[in-house]
């Protein structure tokens, strides 16, 4: 019923095409997340599907049909924005009642239906104040409560938590997961902020340059990102990302550190002597005791609470990130050797930050086909 | 918090005042010289010291002006009924087209709709004078000359263009976010226009009412030119005042202090959303 497809959607503002051909299928009841840099389209991408924006091109639909033609207030959506849009003359309650005023429920019903999201959001004593009056965090449970109040099958979710305190933030995103589950909505969620992404989605759509980059779960997208840029964008600390140029030998694929091999996945053969940028992740590094690992120096040491960040440096001066858990021993200072997890490295073509695949063909060759 | 010295407050004491006298004396002095016979207004030097009178305003009210070359019958409550009267249906006129207009042109790039918001505004181009030659040849045409439903047409060149200007900057400032969560909620255009569009701008449309109606309440020379003596606001009528047996300053200036109170008083009672309007209305035009 609450399907959400989108058809080779265009979107141009002048002679600037915001979205260009965007294909998208969320499945009913499930949860993509819209990720993106600021500026990739992601706002413009679901005011498109609520109807506030027409597209240029391409098709919306909703449950299989097509909503070009049907105005935002039938479309049966709710969604809360990122800057709230609350009504500034309207106390909360009228702010949440709306769109059961404009489905003509009586004033016992209205009220029943503001009370019980009001009290799942926990803004049931704040229910006469007007917006000015709210703090952020009650402006945006009063927006989310707008969005869910008359239960609808399709919740558009805006970067809902960008303009509210850490705190909040962390305590919405653990919320959050539960609380759209119990909607059982088709949902789509714009962030930029990747815990959340990570956090929320049972997909991800990563969208840069009204394109979408790669669209996959969010192990996927961490483990298997399509391009140098989606690499940096997920996770905390950074991808570490190196200049190699893989070589092969009798033992295989390998690129070097330090005169030392990291040994590449075999299927990566048509990569040599090709320039490369390898992709890995500080918590796939560890230290050892062991001579074979690559050397390295210490620089800096960052404990954060349930991790330790190490800046190592190689003997060609490229520096390192290594994380480890906090209570796991290692070296702080001096010289010291890393070991590297391959089944963690991914490998980029360097011209174009295009993930390269064991089977020989780069990632865009394979979507292509 | 007040960290200006001693000095400081002096002078901006002394140079507020200043400004006050400036602008506030000719009215201070107009309101003296009501309550004033011919004679001690015209003394020389002239004094503060006077016993006032209320004849000047018996005098306007009856109508029956006393100069010395005997009595005289004016029209002025008459002309003081005409300007309220052609100012408040101007306005309301101006108001019913130019706030849905205003949020047209906010809301809506349609072909031409800046040409269009613009060529309303050119209105207040043309030097009314050169407007009124041929516009009293169609309306004596058309049998608007000398009517008020002509007169509040013609005052639409005034009021509208300022209307949509003021108003249309204000749905401009309203982020358009709130209305597509209204729509988004399930209401339809007209109700998002009218409950979320016209309470937000609602500052903007009384400020830009107001100063509609200041327009519009001043305008002199529409009147004269398309109005006969029964349908003449207080700008064109206060020219009977000048008659050839000399000027009756007394009661000018009674007629003056009566024709400046309706506005005086719409003014002050909504002084705030004025300054707010004129400052918005001319960043965001």
């Amino acid at each position: 019923m609450s399907r959400i497809e989108l058809k080779k959607l265009v979107k141009r503002f002048k002679d600037t095409a915001v979205l260009s051909g965007i294909d998208l299928d969320v499945p009913e009841g499930s949860t993509l997340v819209l990720f993106g840099p600021s500026g990739a389209g992601k706002t413009v991408l679901l005011r498109c599907i609520a109807g506030a924006v027409e597209q240029d091109g391409g098709e919306v639909l909703i449950g299989g049909e097509d909503v070009t033609d049907v105005l935002p207030e039938h479309r049966g959506i709710g969604m809360a924005f990122q800057n709230f849009a609350l009504f500034p003359h309207m106390d909360a309650f009228d702010n949440i009642a709306s769109p059961l005023t404009a489905c003509g429920r009586t004033a016992d019903q209205i009220r029943a239906g503001v009370d019980t999201v009001a009290k799942l959001l926990k803004i049931d004593h704040v229910l006469s104040h007007t917006p000015k009056a709210l703090s952020n965090g009650q402006k945006q449970r009063t927006a989310l409560a707008r969005a869910l109040v008359s239960r609808p099958k399709v919740l558009l979710l805006d970067d809902p938590l960008r303009n509210v305190d850490a705190k909040l933030r962390f305590e919405m995103r653990l919320e959050l997961p539960r609380l759209l589950a119990d909607q059982g909505a088709t949902v789509i969620y714009v962030t930029q902020d990747y815990r959340e992404a990570m956090a929320l989605g049972d997909r991800i759509a990563v969208l840069d340059g009204g394109r979408i980059i790669q669209n996959g779960t969010p192990e996927e997208i961490y483990r298997r990102p399509a391009t140098i840029n989606i690499a940096k964008l997920f996770g905390d600390p950074t991808i570490n990302l190196l200049d190699v140029v893989p070589q092969s030998d009798a033992s295989g694929v390998y690129a070097s550190l330090s005169d030392r091999r990291i040994q590449l996945d075999p299927g990566l053969s048509g990569t040599v002597g090709r320039e490369c940028v390898l992709g890995l992740r500080p918590e796939a590094l560890s230290f050892t005791d062991a001579d074979e690992g690559v050397p390295v120096t210490i620089e800096a040491e960052t404990p954060f609470n349930e991790k330790t960040v190490t800046l190592v440096t190689t003997l060609r001066k490229r520096e390192i990130l290594v994380s480890r858990p906090a209570e796991m021993p290692a070296p702080t200072s001096g010289m010291a050797h890393i070991t590297i997890d391959p089944s963690d490295a991914v490998l980029f073509d360097r011209q174009t930050g295009v993930r390269l695949d064991p089977n020989g063909t780069s990632h865009a060759a394979e979507k292509a086909a | 918090m007040d960290h200006r010295s001693a000095l400081e407050r002096i002078l901006r004491a002394i140079a507020l005042t200043a400004i006050v006298v400036f602008f506030m004396f000719p009215i201070f002095w107009i309101v003296l010289m009501s309550l004033q016979t011919n004679e001690t207004i015209l003394r020389s030097p002239p004094s503060m010291s006077f016993v006032p009178t209320l004849k000047n305003y018996a005098a306007i009210i009856s109508g029956e002006l006393d100069s010395n070359a005997g009595t005289m019958s004016i029209h002025f409550m008459n002309n003081l009924l005409n300007s309220i009267l052609l100012s408040v249906f101007s306005v309301a006129l101006a108001l019913l087209l130019g706030v849905p207009a205003a949020y047209a042109f906010a809301r809506h790039k349609f072909r031409g709709s800046e040409d269009i918001a613009f060529t309303l505004l050119s209105f207040r181009f043309a030097p009314p004078l050169l407007v009124l030659l041929p516009l009293t040849l169609y309306f004596q045409a058309l049998g608007l000359a000398n009517t008020y439903l002509g007169l509040v047409w013609v005052y639409q060149l005034i009021c509208l263009p300022l209307i949509l200007w003021i108003v249309r900057g204000y749905f401009e400032d309203i982020s358009p976010d709130i209305e597509h969560a209204y729509r988004i909620a399930g209401h339809g255009w007209f109700a998002t226009f009218r409950k979320i569009a016209l309470p937000l701008a609602g500052p903007g449309i009384a400020a830009a009412g107001l100063l509609a109606f200041i327009f519009a309440w001043n305008n002199f020379v529409f009147a004269l030119v398309l109005a006969s003596a029964d349908k003449q606001p207080v700008t064109v009528g206060a020219l009977a005042f000048v008659t050839a047996s000399g000027i009756q300053y007394g009661q000018i200036a009674a007629a003056i202090v009566m024709s400046i109170a309706p506005t005086l008083l719409l003014a002050l009672w909504a002084q705030r959303y004025l300054v707010e309007g004129l400052s918005l209305g001319a960043v965001k035009g």
